[in-house]
């Protein structure tokens, strides 16, 4: 079971923290290192992932690949929960050519918040589209322009064509209070699912 | 379209790692946690400084993701370097939470964590 696993790690590894991971997703530009900033407890970092891909159009006979290096940059915050449990959040690589990447990126993760900016809400689509399609949990957040919120949730609702049980918020991504709230959104999306399929 | 990476920049890490662009033990994932262990073992190859950089950092234990932003090298080169130094026994690696299963103790722990924010 998880739980003996669990004891043997913590006695060779020096009294490492569980980690866990949130995502923030959204277009390019939305704020997304914005709200990882406002609610890190550390200055967000940068880390660069390179990244070798194979050309699509291998000629599969000669056996030579051509193979391109790309780099992504991620940024990434941290909260410490408890003494024994640290939240990173990472912020999604936001050009659209780095889409391959998040494959990587939502691998163990808790859930995502898909950040929406309210002049561009279309930006956003990629990365709604890559939690619905994988099943991962997300809530919507439209960060305001300045703060400012000129349309209600439901017309945004309407325009992204989000199913019914996906939360939107209205969020300031500068504010920590209120980039906290989106994450407790999430998280209690979460909470819901689990109890929902406990039954 | 990109591709146009191949400088320097890259190319110098790779020779932290003789060449080799994969670890040849474990998965290092962003959010793997690693501890030096201490004291360390007295026999095995000397680290080469980047090593003993990677040893300094994680005296405490310290997330690979934190650990390639302060080295500043991809995760990729440090996951590498990483490996090296758990076959050699001086680092302890710890695998990030699994979350396929929904784990409602440890949801309502990031709660009240973030509740106090």
């Amino acid at each position: 079971m998880a739980g003996s696993d669990t004891g043997v790690r913590a006695s060779a590894d020096g009294g490492a923290p569980d980690t866990v991971k949130i995502l923030i997703a959204g277009g390019f530009g939305v704020g997304k290192t914005t709200m990882v900033g406002s609610v890190s407890e550390i200055r967000p970092l940068r880390t660069e992932e390179s990244l070798t891909m194979a050309s699509l159009d291998v000629d599969d006979l000669d056996g030579v690949e051509e193979k391109r290096v790309t780099t992504v940059a991620m940024d990434f915050g941290r909260i410490t929960v408890s003494d024994d449990l640290v939240l990173y959040l990472f912020g999604t690589p936001g050009q659209q050519r780095f889409w391959f990447m998040w494959n990587d990126l939502a691998l163990g993760a808790l859930g995502a918040v898909v950040l929406v900016d309210v002049r561009r809400p279309k930006s956003s689509f990629a990365a709604i589209d890559f939690f619905e399609r994988r099943g991962i949990p997300f809530v919507v957040a439209v960060n305001g322009f300045h703060g400012e919120h000129p349309y209600p949730v439901e017309d945004i609702k309407e325009a992204l064509t989000l199913p019914e049980d996906v939360p939107v918020l209205l969020c300031d991504a500068r504010e920590r209070e209120s980039s906290r709230d989106v994450l407790i959104a999430l998280i209690d999306l979460l909470i819901a699912q689990a109890a929902a399929t406990a039954g | 379209m990109g591709g146009t990476d191949r400088s320097g920049r890259l190319v110098r890490p790779f020779t932290l790692t003789g060449g080799r662009t994969r670890p040849s033990r474990a998965d290092f994932t962003l959010i793997t946690t690693v501890t030096t262990v201490d004291p360390q073992p007295e026999t095995g190859a000397r680290p080469q400084p980047e090593h003993l950089r990677i040893l300094r950092l994680c005296e405490r234990p310290m997330a690979v993701a934190e650990l390639s932003a302060r080295l500043d090298l991809p995760v990729s080169v440090v996951a590498i370097m990483l490996s090296d130094l758990l076959e050699a026994g001086r680092i302890t690696v710890r695998a990030p939470r699994s979350v396929t299963t929904p784990d409602t103790d440890l949801l309502q722990k990031v709660r009240e964590g973030l509740g106090r924010l």
